[in-house]
């Protein structure tokens, strides 16, 4: 388990904190991320994020739940115990397919929908036993933080750093340590 | 430019769509290889298509007043024009109607007394399938839904002319109304016009599977006039978070018709009862594959090409893929009606091809008129600001 020490400022508001990061970006510091108790619109323009990939990783667990449904129901009813259900074809996959596409939907939700929650929980730190992320607790109710690393800033220093932070409208600005990395 | 003119251009390419479909109904007349059942059954298909089309956009403003959505007010002129449709189609409907009811044709089998006559079935069905009640119903929905899409009108020029913010509340009482009514209606035109032509036949579903096909016909062809109209440098204000959302409907309704042909195919093939299948077994053992192509069109190219949330947004994209869809839920609709009539004798020819381009272009004709009646984006509604502030990732 990695843990990384980074520079915090807190806002009490949404509107100041966005401000507050405009303010910074313009002095050309880079601001790594924000925390909020609810989504603020846009946030994710201003602070540059990249776009989640997790509707290519939703696909290709997807498409592997289907493989394995399609493996495992044509083993089962076709290869090993073809079973006389109503009098249905069950020598040929084809010939039974309507029977198995609600077998075959279901296991590409499942996957898909279980292996997205668990990518979800691995890429943000949220696995049940791991420490809060989160700097402050009041960022989960009514304070609102950014999040600055030094060694993305080389150029300044770490004071200047945290005055310019405390000029940008904060109510505090504090150093604390996270996890960034686990396993 | 707030302001949509119709161009003499546009006039003259829609008069020579409607002169097609003149003429191939002339064609299909004078033709004896074409059964005069096959241009009415193309009159009820295209009727029908175009129909519901505009119906549609009237539900949709009633669905989105009801749930206060603020999207759509940017599009609200073009759900609007769309939904005006609504009198033209219920004439093109009613005729067939009433040509069907005075036995010009044969799309109703169990309008023929020779065959109740003969039929236990129908005997027992005829308190319900009986023609003057038939009628009537015909006359009453299309009635209602003809005036509450001029309602819809006229609250929304009235509210330009006075603002404020009474007639957008009295709009959610208007199409709680209208929503409960299309709620029953729309299931009962299903019954009594598509489902009722196998009139053996029944399905609990069918309500919803012909609903959720006039849906995706409704959104593509209203993307496709927005997407026209931004191309010719209207509708300044939708931007693309707004044809994202209309992608979305496209694709996610196009699931909604998928699951319910499936679930309705799925039950009756599974049962194998005769009484049930006799709807399935001409369409498939007649028309194997362009039965069968029809369903993956409508199910696979959504699928493949709306899934990504880039190609929704692009409205070029969207385009291509949406004509695709389109075509294939015209198909959906021929699939539905021509088995029924015409058993194993029904073609894509000249007749039924000129006949679509007939009535598109009539439907594109009024549709233009109604956007050159009213300025392209509303003045006072309550959620503009909103919608023309509409951003989504």
């Amino acid at each position: 388990m990695t843990k990384e020490k980074f520079i915090y400022g807190m806002y009490n508001d949404d509107d100041l904190m966005i401000a507050g990061i405009k303010q910074l970006q313009s002095k050309g510091i880079h601001v790594r991320d924000a925390y909020s108790p609810f989504p603020i619109h846009g946030l994710e323009d201003v602070l540059g994020m990249k776009w989640t990939r997790i509707a290519i990783a939703a696909f290709i667990y997807g498409i592997t739940g289907l493989t394995l449904a399609v493996i495992t129901i044509n083993y089962m009813m076709i290869m090993d115990w073809p079973l006389n259900i109503g009098g249905k074809p069950n020598f040929t996959f084809y010939q039974n397919l309507p029977a198995f596409i609600p077998i075959m939907f279901e296991f590409t939700v499942l996957c898909a929908g279980h292996g997205m929650a668990i990518t979800y929980f691995f890429r943000n730190m949220t696995l049940p036993g791991l420490p809060a992320r989160n700097p402050h607790p009041r960022t989960t109710d009514d304070h609102f933080a950014i999040e600055i690393a030094e060694n993305e800033n080389k150029k300044f220093s770490k004071e200047e750093i945290e005055t310019m932070i405390s000029e940008s409208g904060t109510v505090a600005v504090f150093e604390k340590e996270r996890i960034v990395k686990f396993l | 430019m707030d302001q949509f003119t119709f161009t003499d251009k546009s006039k003259k390419i829609f008069g020579a769509l409607i002169l097609i479909g003149i003429a191939s109904i002339a064609y299909g007349m004078f033709d004896s290889s074409v059964t005069a059942d096959r241009i009415w059954v193309s009159a009820l298909i295209n009727g029908w298509f175009f129909f519901s089309i505009a119906l549609m956009a009237t539900t949709f403003i009633a669905i989105n007043s009801a749930a206060q959505s603020g999207w759509y007010v940017a599009l609200k002129r073009v759900f609007e024009a769309v939904s005006l449709y609504v009198p033209v189609g219920a004439v093109t409907l009613l005729i067939v109607f009433i040509a069907s009811a005075m036995h010009m044709n044969h799309i109703y089998h169990w309008m023929d007394p020779e065959a109740v006559a003969h039929d236990a079935l129908l005997q027992h069905k005829e308190p319900y399938l009986n023609i003057p009640f038939w009628l009537g119903r015909a006359v009453v929905m299309l009635g209602v839904w003809t005036l509450f899409t001029f309602i819809y009108r006229k609250k929304s020029l009235q509210e330009d002319a006075e603002g404020g913010t009474s007639i957008y509340k009295k709009s959610m009482v208007t199409s709680a109304f209208f929503l409960v009514f299309f709620g029953y209606t729309s299931v009962v035109a299903a019954w009594d016009w598509f489902m009722s032509i196998d009139a053996h036949w029944f399905s609990t579903l069918y309500g919803w599977y012909i609903f959720s096909g006039m849906w995706i016909a409704g959104m593509i062809m209203v993307f496709l006039l927005t997407h026209y109209l931004m191309g010719k440098g209207y509708l300044k204000e939708v931007n693309a978070s707004h044809i994202h959302d209309l992608g979305k409907f496209i694709f996610g309704v196009s699931f909604l018709w998928t699951y319910l042909f499936f679930s309705q195919f799925m039950l009756i093939w599974y049962a194998d009862i005769p009484e049930e299948v006799t709807y399935y077994i001409p369409r498939i053992n007649d028309y194997t594959w362009s039965f069968w192509s029809m369903v993956l069109i409508n199910f696979l190219v959504p699928m493949l090409f709306l899934m990504s949330k880039t190609t929704k947004r692009n409205r070029n994209v969207l385009a291509v893929v949406s004509v695709i869809i389109f075509f294939g839920h015209w198909m959906d609709i021929y699939f539905i009606v021509t088995p029924g009539v015409l058993k194993d004798q029904g073609h894509i020819g000249i007749v039924e091809l000129g006949m679509l381009l007939g009535y598109l272009g009539m439907f594109l004709f009024v549709v233009f008129r109604e956007l050159e009646k009213a300025p392209l984006m509303v003045k006072n509604h309550p959620l503009l600001n909103e919608s023309t502030h509409h951003h989504i990732n």
